[in-house]
Protein backbone atom coordinates (compact mmCIF):
# COMPACT_ATOMS: atom_id res chain seq x y z
CA UNK A 1 0.00 0.00 0.00
CA UNK A 2 1.22 2.92 -1.09
CA UNK A 3 2.14 5.80 1.97
CA UNK A 4 0.43 8.94 1.89
CA UNK A 5 2.18 12.89 1.82
CA UNK A 6 2.22 13.02 5.41
CA UNK A 7 3.32 9.28 6.14
CA UNK A 8 6.44 9.94 4.15
CA UNK A 9 7.46 13.20 5.67
CA UNK A 10 7.16 11.57 9.33
CA UNK A 11 8.90 8.97 7.77
CA UNK A 12 11.73 11.38 6.76
CA UNK A 13 11.20 13.40 10.12
CA UNK A 14 12.04 10.07 11.80
CA UNK A 15 15.04 9.38 9.51
CA UNK A 16 16.51 12.66 9.55
CA UNK A 17 16.05 12.46 13.35
CA UNK A 18 18.00 9.31 13.37
CA UNK A 19 21.35 10.41 11.31
CA UNK A 20 21.39 14.01 12.08
CA UNK A 21 19.56 14.34 15.61
CA UNK A 22 17.25 17.57 13.84
CA UNK A 23 13.96 17.73 16.01
CA UNK A 24 11.09 15.81 14.19
CA UNK A 25 8.78 18.91 14.51
CA UNK A 26 11.57 20.75 12.90
CA UNK A 27 11.69 18.04 9.56
CA UNK A 28 9.18 20.40 6.96
CA UNK A 29 8.71 20.27 3.26
CA UNK A 30 10.00 23.42 2.42
CA UNK A 31 13.33 22.73 4.72
CA UNK A 32 17.10 21.76 2.76
CA UNK A 33 18.40 18.46 3.52
CA UNK A 34 22.17 20.59 3.62
CA UNK A 35 21.24 23.59 4.52
CA UNK A 36 18.50 23.72 7.54
CA UNK A 37 18.88 19.75 8.15
CA UNK A 38 22.57 19.56 9.14
CA UNK A 39 22.26 16.73 6.49
CA UNK A 40 26.21 16.58 4.91
CA UNK A 41 26.73 14.88 1.71
CA UNK A 42 27.55 11.43 3.21
CA UNK A 43 24.87 11.53 5.45
CA UNK A 44 22.37 12.40 2.95
CA UNK A 45 22.97 9.08 1.10
CA UNK A 46 22.35 7.27 4.86
CA UNK A 47 18.60 9.31 4.44
CA UNK A 48 18.53 7.89 1.00
CA UNK A 49 19.21 4.02 1.58
CA UNK A 50 16.86 4.41 4.98
CA UNK A 51 13.85 6.32 3.31
CA UNK A 52 14.32 3.60 -0.25
CA UNK A 53 14.24 0.50 2.11
CA UNK A 54 11.42 2.34 4.00
CA UNK A 55 9.23 3.39 1.51
CA UNK A 56 10.14 0.29 -1.09
CA UNK A 57 11.45 2.83 -3.58
CA UNK A 58 14.37 2.95 -5.53
CA UNK A 59 16.11 6.43 -5.42
CA UNK A 60 19.32 5.98 -8.29
CA UNK A 61 22.20 8.16 -7.42
CA UNK A 62 21.81 10.70 -9.95
CA UNK A 63 18.46 11.43 -9.05
CA UNK A 64 19.78 11.91 -5.35
CA UNK A 65 21.02 15.43 -6.21
CA UNK A 66 17.85 16.92 -7.28
CA UNK A 67 16.73 16.25 -3.43
CA UNK A 68 17.84 19.09 -2.12
CA UNK A 69 14.23 20.01 0.55
CA UNK A 70 12.24 17.49 2.28
CA UNK A 71 9.35 17.83 -0.32
CA UNK A 72 11.39 16.95 -3.20
CA UNK A 73 12.16 13.75 -1.65
CA UNK A 74 8.39 13.43 -0.53
CA UNK A 75 7.21 13.84 -4.33
CA UNK A 76 10.16 11.69 -5.87
CA UNK A 77 9.17 9.27 -3.30
CA UNK A 78 5.31 9.54 -3.91
CA UNK A 79 5.84 9.14 -7.87
CA UNK A 80 8.52 6.56 -7.69
CA UNK A 81 7.17 3.98 -4.53
CA UNK A 82 5.91 0.35 -5.38
CA UNK B 1 67.43 29.20 22.94
CA UNK B 2 67.83 29.10 19.12
CA UNK B 3 64.76 28.54 16.96
CA UNK B 4 65.89 25.04 16.39
CA UNK B 5 66.31 23.66 19.77
CA UNK B 6 63.07 25.29 21.94
CA UNK B 7 61.96 24.34 25.11
CA UNK B 8 58.70 22.01 25.11
CA UNK B 9 56.29 21.67 28.15
CA UNK B 10 52.90 20.10 28.80
CA UNK B 11 50.43 22.69 29.74
CA UNK B 12 47.21 20.40 29.48
CA UNK B 13 46.39 16.89 29.65
CA UNK B 14 43.17 14.44 29.13
CA UNK B 15 42.01 10.94 29.12
CA UNK B 16 39.26 8.58 29.20
CA UNK B 17 40.65 4.96 30.36
CA UNK B 18 39.26 2.30 32.11
CA UNK B 19 39.47 3.39 35.71
CA UNK B 20 37.79 6.75 35.04
CA UNK B 21 36.36 9.17 32.27
CA UNK B 22 39.15 11.99 32.55
CA UNK B 23 42.44 12.44 33.70
CA UNK B 24 41.22 13.18 37.32
CA UNK B 25 39.80 10.20 38.29
CA UNK B 26 42.06 8.14 36.12
CA UNK B 27 44.79 9.85 38.40
CA UNK B 28 42.80 8.67 41.35
CA UNK B 29 41.95 4.99 40.48
CA UNK B 30 46.08 4.33 39.40
CA UNK B 31 46.95 5.78 42.75
CA UNK B 32 44.33 3.52 44.84
CA UNK B 33 45.63 0.81 42.89
CA UNK B 34 42.74 0.09 41.36
CA UNK B 35 42.04 -2.76 38.71
CA UNK B 36 40.29 -1.68 35.45
CA UNK B 37 39.61 -5.55 34.26
CA UNK B 38 36.23 -6.86 33.97
CA UNK B 39 34.79 -10.27 32.55
CA UNK B 40 33.41 -9.91 29.23
CA UNK B 41 29.58 -10.14 29.29
CA UNK B 42 28.96 -9.82 25.16
CA UNK B 43 27.28 -12.82 23.57
CA UNK B 44 30.30 -13.33 21.38
CA UNK B 45 33.07 -13.60 24.30
CA UNK B 46 31.32 -16.93 25.48
CA UNK B 47 33.19 -18.92 22.88
CA UNK B 48 36.73 -16.95 23.50
CA UNK B 49 40.02 -18.14 25.32
CA UNK B 50 40.30 -14.92 26.65
CA UNK B 51 36.99 -13.50 28.48
CA UNK B 52 38.44 -10.32 30.53
CA UNK B 53 39.13 -7.05 29.22
CA UNK B 54 39.22 -3.10 30.68
CA UNK B 55 36.52 -1.30 28.85
CA UNK B 56 36.54 2.47 29.15
CA UNK B 57 34.68 3.53 32.82
CA UNK B 58 32.78 5.87 30.93
CA UNK B 59 30.84 4.83 27.47
CA UNK B 60 31.73 7.79 24.79
CA UNK B 61 28.49 7.47 23.95
CA UNK B 62 27.49 9.50 27.30
CA UNK B 63 29.63 12.35 26.17
CA UNK B 64 29.70 12.61 22.67
CA UNK B 65 25.66 14.00 21.14
CA UNK B 66 25.14 10.60 19.36
CA UNK B 67 24.64 12.49 15.94
CA UNK B 68 28.43 12.86 15.81
CA UNK B 69 29.19 9.86 17.57
CA UNK B 70 28.03 7.91 14.44
CA UNK B 71 29.89 8.80 12.07
CA UNK B 72 33.14 8.68 14.59
CA UNK B 73 35.17 4.62 15.08
CA UNK B 74 35.13 4.16 18.98
CA UNK B 75 38.45 4.96 18.78
CA UNK B 76 38.04 8.68 17.63
CA UNK B 77 35.86 8.80 19.96
CA UNK B 78 38.26 8.49 22.68
CA UNK B 79 40.56 10.37 21.21
CA UNK B 80 38.15 13.22 21.08
CA UNK B 81 36.78 13.40 24.33
CA UNK B 82 40.47 13.12 26.12
CA UNK B 83 41.54 16.37 22.86
CA UNK B 84 38.66 18.23 24.29
CA UNK B 85 39.95 18.15 28.08
CA UNK B 86 43.48 18.29 27.30
CA UNK B 87 42.47 21.52 25.42
CA UNK B 88 40.40 23.05 27.79
CA UNK B 89 42.80 22.07 30.76
CA UNK B 90 45.32 23.72 28.59
CA UNK B 91 43.23 27.09 28.87
CA UNK B 92 42.20 27.11 25.18
CA UNK B 93 38.25 28.51 25.34
CA UNK B 94 37.80 28.06 21.68
CA UNK B 95 38.70 26.82 18.36
CA UNK B 96 42.20 28.17 17.08
CA UNK B 97 41.17 30.86 14.94
CA UNK B 98 38.07 31.74 16.64
CA UNK B 99 37.96 34.42 19.59
CA UNK B 100 37.64 33.51 22.59
CA UNK B 101 33.85 33.38 24.61
CA UNK B 102 34.86 35.35 26.96
CA UNK B 103 38.87 36.17 27.67
CA UNK B 104 39.69 39.14 25.15
CA UNK B 105 43.30 38.45 25.61
CA UNK B 106 45.93 36.15 23.67
CA UNK B 107 45.66 33.60 27.24
CA UNK B 108 43.22 31.53 25.55
CA UNK B 109 43.93 31.48 21.80
CA UNK B 110 47.09 30.64 19.63
CA UNK B 111 47.48 30.73 15.74
CA UNK B 112 45.98 28.19 13.64
CA UNK B 113 48.98 27.96 11.33
CA UNK B 114 51.07 27.25 14.55
CA UNK B 115 49.03 24.32 15.30
CA UNK B 116 49.65 20.70 15.40
CA UNK B 117 48.11 17.31 15.93
CA UNK B 118 49.41 13.75 16.42
CA UNK B 119 46.71 11.39 17.58
CA UNK B 120 47.80 7.55 16.92
CA UNK B 121 46.79 4.07 17.22
CA UNK B 122 48.05 0.71 16.94
CA UNK B 123 45.12 -0.79 14.96
CA UNK B 124 43.10 1.83 13.78
CA UNK B 125 39.54 1.76 13.04
CA UNK B 126 38.84 -2.34 13.61
CA UNK B 127 35.73 -2.17 14.62
CA UNK B 128 33.71 0.32 11.88
CA UNK B 129 35.58 -1.78 9.40
CA UNK B 130 34.45 -5.39 10.52
CA UNK B 131 31.18 -4.08 11.72
CA UNK B 132 30.63 -2.79 8.12
CA UNK B 133 31.97 -6.15 6.66
CA UNK B 134 29.00 -7.81 8.62
CA UNK B 135 26.51 -5.19 7.11
CA UNK B 136 27.85 -5.85 3.76
CA UNK B 137 27.08 -9.83 4.16
CA UNK B 138 24.39 -9.57 6.07
CA UNK B 139 22.65 -6.95 4.31
CA UNK B 140 24.54 -6.01 0.78
CA UNK B 141 26.28 -3.64 -0.50
CA UNK B 142 23.45 -0.41 -0.29
CA UNK B 143 23.56 -0.54 3.61
CA UNK B 144 27.51 -0.15 3.97
CA UNK B 145 27.70 3.36 5.50
CA UNK B 146 28.94 5.62 3.48
CA UNK B 147 31.25 7.12 6.74
CA UNK B 148 32.93 3.69 6.59
CA UNK B 149 36.16 5.15 5.09
CA UNK B 150 36.72 8.24 7.07
CA UNK B 151 35.54 6.15 9.81
CA UNK B 152 37.99 3.40 9.78
CA UNK B 153 40.58 5.17 8.24
CA UNK B 154 44.07 5.23 11.24
CA UNK B 155 44.46 9.11 10.76
CA UNK B 156 40.60 9.73 11.45
CA UNK B 157 41.22 10.63 15.06
CA UNK B 158 44.17 12.68 14.90
CA UNK B 159 41.88 14.23 12.04
CA UNK B 160 39.19 14.64 13.89
CA UNK B 161 41.07 16.23 16.76
CA UNK B 162 42.55 18.61 14.20
CA UNK B 163 39.12 20.04 13.11
CA UNK B 164 38.13 20.14 17.30
CA UNK B 165 41.08 22.43 18.10
CA UNK B 166 41.63 23.80 14.13
CA UNK B 167 44.69 22.97 13.68
CA UNK B 168 46.38 23.70 10.50
CA UNK B 169 50.08 23.44 11.07
CA UNK B 170 50.06 19.41 10.60
CA UNK B 171 47.93 16.48 10.98
CA UNK B 172 49.86 12.88 11.64
CA UNK B 173 49.72 9.84 12.57
CA UNK B 174 52.74 7.69 13.34
CA UNK B 175 51.25 3.88 13.62
CA UNK B 176 54.22 2.12 15.92
CA UNK B 177 51.45 -0.61 17.05
CA UNK B 178 51.49 -0.41 20.81
CA UNK B 179 54.52 2.52 20.48
CA UNK B 180 52.01 4.55 18.64
CA UNK B 181 50.92 7.12 21.44
CA UNK B 182 54.39 7.15 22.68
CA UNK B 183 55.52 7.98 19.55
CA UNK B 184 53.11 10.90 18.77
CA UNK B 185 54.08 12.14 21.53
CA UNK B 186 57.70 12.43 20.42
CA UNK B 187 56.98 13.38 17.06
CA UNK B 188 54.54 16.50 18.77
CA UNK B 189 58.03 17.32 20.72
CA UNK B 190 59.93 17.42 17.64
CA UNK B 191 57.06 19.64 15.68
CA UNK B 192 57.79 22.12 18.99
CA UNK B 193 61.58 21.99 19.53
CA UNK B 194 62.52 22.36 15.92
CA UNK B 195 59.88 25.24 15.10
CA UNK B 196 57.43 24.11 13.03
CA UNK B 197 54.52 24.10 15.41
CA UNK B 198 53.93 26.27 18.67
CA UNK B 199 51.08 24.16 20.29
CA UNK B 200 50.45 19.98 19.46
CA UNK B 201 47.79 18.44 20.86
CA UNK B 202 49.11 15.01 20.68
CA UNK B 203 48.23 11.41 22.03
CA UNK B 204 47.08 7.90 21.53
CA UNK B 205 43.89 5.66 21.60
CA UNK B 206 42.41 2.46 21.01
CA UNK B 207 39.34 0.72 20.77
CA UNK B 208 39.87 -3.03 20.15
CA UNK B 209 37.45 -5.13 21.91
CA UNK B 210 36.07 -6.87 19.47
CA UNK B 211 35.63 -10.44 18.81
CA UNK B 212 38.46 -10.65 16.26
CA UNK B 213 41.41 -8.65 17.97
CA UNK B 214 41.01 -10.78 21.21
CA UNK B 215 40.42 -14.15 19.64
CA UNK B 216 43.95 -13.40 17.58
CA UNK B 217 46.01 -12.11 20.29
CA UNK B 218 44.61 -14.94 21.87
CA UNK B 219 45.50 -17.70 19.62
CA UNK B 220 49.42 -15.98 19.59
CA UNK B 221 49.46 -16.96 23.61
CA UNK B 222 50.15 -13.04 24.04
CA UNK B 223 46.64 -12.45 26.54
CA UNK B 224 46.35 -13.83 30.03
CA UNK B 225 43.33 -16.69 30.28
CA UNK B 226 42.84 -15.68 33.67
CA UNK B 227 39.10 -15.32 33.23
CA UNK B 228 38.43 -16.61 36.99
CA UNK B 229 40.17 -13.81 38.24
CA UNK B 230 39.79 -10.61 36.25
CA UNK B 231 41.24 -7.72 38.78
CA UNK B 232 44.11 -10.05 39.57
CA UNK B 233 45.00 -11.02 35.28
CA UNK B 234 47.38 -8.05 34.55
CA UNK B 235 50.03 -8.73 37.03
CA UNK B 236 53.60 -7.31 35.39
CA UNK B 237 56.94 -8.44 37.47
CA UNK B 238 54.65 -11.57 38.92
CA UNK B 239 55.90 -15.11 38.65
CA UNK B 240 52.83 -16.11 37.21
CA UNK B 241 52.20 -13.79 34.66
CA UNK B 242 50.48 -15.07 31.63
CA UNK B 243 50.03 -12.28 29.33
CA UNK B 244 48.21 -9.02 28.89
CA UNK B 245 44.88 -7.88 29.20
CA UNK B 246 43.65 -6.06 26.73
CA UNK B 247 42.02 -2.43 27.62
CA UNK B 248 40.63 0.48 25.42
CA UNK B 249 40.72 4.35 25.90
CA UNK B 250 42.81 7.80 25.01
CA UNK B 251 45.24 9.77 26.74
CA UNK B 252 46.37 13.18 25.03
CA UNK B 253 48.48 16.12 26.10
CA UNK B 254 48.68 19.57 24.95
CA UNK B 255 52.40 20.35 24.33
CA UNK B 256 53.46 24.02 24.10
CA UNK B 257 56.78 25.89 23.73
CA UNK B 258 57.87 26.97 26.79
CA UNK B 259 58.31 30.56 25.15
CA UNK B 260 54.43 30.47 24.25
CA UNK B 261 53.48 29.20 27.14
CA UNK B 262 54.86 31.61 29.48
CA UNK B 263 53.53 34.38 27.25
CA UNK B 264 49.74 33.15 27.66
CA UNK B 265 50.87 33.16 31.56
CA UNK B 266 49.61 28.83 30.99
CA UNK B 267 49.86 26.38 33.98
CA UNK B 268 53.43 24.42 33.26
CA UNK B 269 52.59 20.42 34.45
CA UNK B 270 56.47 19.28 33.83
CA UNK B 271 59.06 19.78 30.59
CA UNK B 272 59.16 17.31 28.29
CA UNK B 273 62.73 16.69 27.63
CA UNK B 274 62.64 14.35 24.38
CA UNK B 275 62.42 11.07 23.50
CA UNK B 276 65.08 7.94 22.71
CA UNK B 277 63.59 5.86 19.45
CA UNK B 278 64.90 2.57 18.13
CA UNK B 279 64.28 -0.27 16.26
CA UNK B 280 65.23 -4.30 17.62
CA UNK B 281 65.81 -5.86 14.12
CA UNK B 282 65.20 -9.16 16.14
CA UNK B 283 61.73 -10.30 15.21
CA UNK B 284 58.14 -8.81 14.41
CA UNK B 285 56.69 -10.07 17.73
CA UNK B 286 59.14 -11.51 20.06
CA UNK B 287 61.24 -8.85 22.00
CA UNK B 288 64.82 -8.80 21.88
CA UNK B 289 65.54 -11.29 24.98
CA UNK B 290 68.35 -8.61 26.54
CA UNK B 291 66.45 -4.93 26.11
CA UNK B 292 69.37 -4.66 23.36
CA UNK B 293 66.94 -2.67 21.32
CA UNK B 294 65.80 -0.92 24.62
CA UNK B 295 69.07 -0.15 25.70
CA UNK B 296 70.24 1.58 22.29
CA UNK B 297 66.75 3.73 22.58
CA UNK B 298 67.55 5.09 26.03
CA UNK B 299 71.19 5.45 24.95
CA UNK B 300 69.36 7.80 22.06
CA UNK B 301 67.88 9.65 24.89
CA UNK B 302 70.93 10.68 26.84
CA UNK B 303 72.89 11.36 23.82
CA UNK B 304 69.83 13.99 22.20
CA UNK B 305 68.66 15.18 25.61
CA UNK B 306 70.17 17.52 27.97
CA UNK B 307 68.48 14.58 30.51
CA UNK B 308 70.43 14.28 33.98
CA UNK B 309 70.28 10.27 34.97
CA UNK B 310 70.76 11.84 38.51
CA UNK B 311 67.76 13.09 38.60
CA UNK B 312 65.50 10.15 37.08
CA UNK B 313 63.40 9.02 40.29
CA UNK B 314 60.55 7.22 38.27
CA UNK B 315 60.00 4.98 35.57
CA UNK B 316 56.54 4.42 33.36
CA UNK B 317 57.40 0.97 32.61
CA UNK B 318 55.77 -0.51 29.46
CA UNK B 319 55.73 -3.90 31.40
CA UNK B 320 52.25 -5.71 29.69
CA UNK B 321 52.66 -8.80 31.85
CA UNK B 322 53.95 -11.02 29.64
CA UNK B 323 57.16 -13.74 30.35
CA UNK B 324 59.51 -12.08 28.14
CA UNK B 325 58.92 -8.50 27.73
CA UNK B 326 58.65 -6.93 31.62
CA UNK B 327 62.37 -8.40 32.81
CA UNK B 328 63.95 -7.30 29.40
CA UNK B 329 63.02 -3.70 30.06
CA UNK B 330 64.55 -3.60 33.72
CA UNK B 331 67.39 -5.09 32.11
CA UNK B 332 68.04 -2.37 29.38
CA UNK B 333 67.26 0.32 32.15
CA UNK B 334 69.74 -1.46 34.46
CA UNK B 335 72.74 -1.96 31.43
CA UNK B 336 72.44 1.91 30.60
CA UNK B 337 72.17 3.64 33.83
CA UNK B 338 74.10 1.23 36.09
CA UNK B 339 73.40 2.59 40.02
CA UNK B 340 71.60 5.19 38.93
CA UNK B 341 69.05 3.10 38.02
CA UNK B 342 68.62 1.94 42.26
CA UNK B 343 66.55 5.31 42.79
CA UNK B 344 63.80 4.78 39.76
CA UNK B 345 60.68 3.58 41.08
CA UNK B 346 59.43 1.43 38.57
CA UNK B 347 55.45 1.31 38.00
CA UNK B 348 53.41 -0.79 35.78
CA UNK B 349 50.08 0.71 35.38
CA UNK B 350 48.95 -1.61 32.77
CA UNK B 351 48.13 -3.92 35.86
CA UNK B 352 45.42 -1.67 36.25
CA UNK B 353 44.54 -0.13 32.98
CA UNK B 354 44.95 -3.24 31.26
CA UNK B 355 46.89 -2.66 28.02
CA UNK B 356 45.37 0.27 25.46
CA UNK B 357 48.19 -0.80 22.46
CA UNK B 358 48.19 2.00 21.01
CA UNK B 359 46.82 4.40 23.70
CA UNK B 360 48.88 3.07 25.71
CA UNK B 361 51.59 5.50 24.99
CA UNK B 362 48.54 8.40 25.81
CA UNK B 363 47.72 7.25 29.15
CA UNK B 364 50.86 6.42 30.17
CA UNK B 365 52.30 9.49 29.37
CA UNK B 366 49.52 11.76 31.16
CA UNK B 367 49.95 9.33 34.19
CA UNK B 368 53.72 9.94 34.11
CA UNK B 369 53.27 13.86 33.92
CA UNK B 370 50.76 13.58 36.95
CA UNK B 371 53.69 11.48 38.98
CA UNK B 372 56.11 14.45 38.58
CA UNK B 373 53.46 16.72 39.20
CA UNK B 374 51.80 15.22 42.71
CA UNK B 375 54.95 14.18 42.93
CA UNK B 376 53.82 10.19 43.72
CA UNK B 377 54.04 7.15 42.15
CA UNK B 378 51.39 4.83 40.83
CA UNK B 379 51.90 0.93 42.52
CA UNK B 380 52.06 -2.11 40.08
CA UNK B 381 49.18 -4.03 41.43
CA UNK B 382 48.56 -8.05 41.65
CA UNK B 383 52.38 -8.94 42.42
CA UNK B 384 52.05 -12.43 44.67
CA UNK B 385 55.70 -13.31 43.81
CA UNK B 386 57.68 -10.60 42.33
CA UNK B 387 59.84 -12.49 39.74
CA UNK B 388 63.56 -12.70 40.89
CA UNK B 389 64.65 -11.44 37.85
CA UNK B 390 62.48 -8.37 38.12
CA UNK B 391 63.53 -7.63 41.37
CA UNK B 392 67.55 -8.26 40.76
CA UNK B 393 67.42 -5.20 38.05
CA UNK B 394 65.00 -2.75 39.21
CA UNK B 395 62.86 -1.02 42.19
CA UNK B 396 59.65 -1.78 41.45
CA UNK B 397 56.64 -0.08 43.56
CA UNK B 398 54.22 -3.00 45.01
CA UNK B 399 51.13 -2.74 46.21
CA UNK B 400 50.70 0.64 47.10
CA UNK B 401 51.66 4.44 45.90
CA UNK B 402 55.39 5.75 46.65
CA UNK B 403 56.27 8.91 47.67
CA UNK B 404 58.53 10.59 45.37
CA UNK B 405 61.37 13.48 46.61
CA UNK B 406 59.42 16.39 47.61
CA UNK B 407 62.37 18.92 46.56
CA UNK B 408 64.41 19.61 43.76
CA UNK B 409 63.83 18.60 39.96
CA UNK B 410 62.72 15.51 39.18
CA UNK B 411 62.15 13.49 35.89
CA UNK B 412 60.58 10.54 34.65
CA UNK B 413 60.91 8.23 32.02
CA UNK B 414 57.48 6.57 30.09
CA UNK B 415 58.32 3.41 28.05
CA UNK B 416 56.32 2.12 25.65
CA UNK B 417 57.64 -0.48 22.80
CA UNK B 418 55.42 -2.17 19.86
CA UNK B 419 55.04 -5.64 17.80
CA UNK B 420 57.35 -5.16 14.83
CA UNK B 421 60.40 -3.87 17.37
CA UNK B 422 59.49 -0.27 17.83
CA UNK B 423 60.97 1.02 21.01
CA UNK B 424 60.11 4.56 22.40
CA UNK B 425 61.13 6.11 25.28
CA UNK B 426 59.87 9.85 26.31
CA UNK B 427 61.51 12.06 29.09
CA UNK B 428 59.44 14.37 31.51
CA UNK B 429 60.92 16.63 34.45
CA UNK B 430 59.54 18.85 36.53
CA UNK B 431 59.95 22.79 35.83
Amino acid sequence: MAATQKEIVDGLAEIVNEIAGIPVEDVQLDKSFTDDLDVDSLSMVEVVVAAEERFDVKIPDEDVKNLKTVGDATDYILKHQA
Amino acid sequence: MSPTNRTVVVTGIGATTPLGGDAASTWEGLIAGKSGVKPLEQDWAAEQAVRIAAPVAVEPTEVIPRPQARKLDRSAQFALIAAQEAWKDAGFEAKAGETPASAADAAGSVDPDRLGAVIASGIGGVTTLLDQYDVLKEKGVRRVSPHTVPMLMPNSPSANVGLLVGARAGVHTPVSACASGAEAIGYAIEMIRTGRADVVVAGGTEAAIHPLPIAAFGNMMAMSKNNDDPQGASRPYDTARDGFVLGEGAGVIVLESAEHAAKRGARVYAEAVGQGISADGHDIVQPEPEGRGIAHALQNLLERTDLDPAEIVHVNAHATSTPAGDVAELKALRKVFGDEADHFAVSATKSMTGHLLGGAGGVETVATVLALYHRVAPPTINIENLDPEAEAHADIVRGEARKLPVEGRIAALNDSFGFGGHNVVLAFRTV
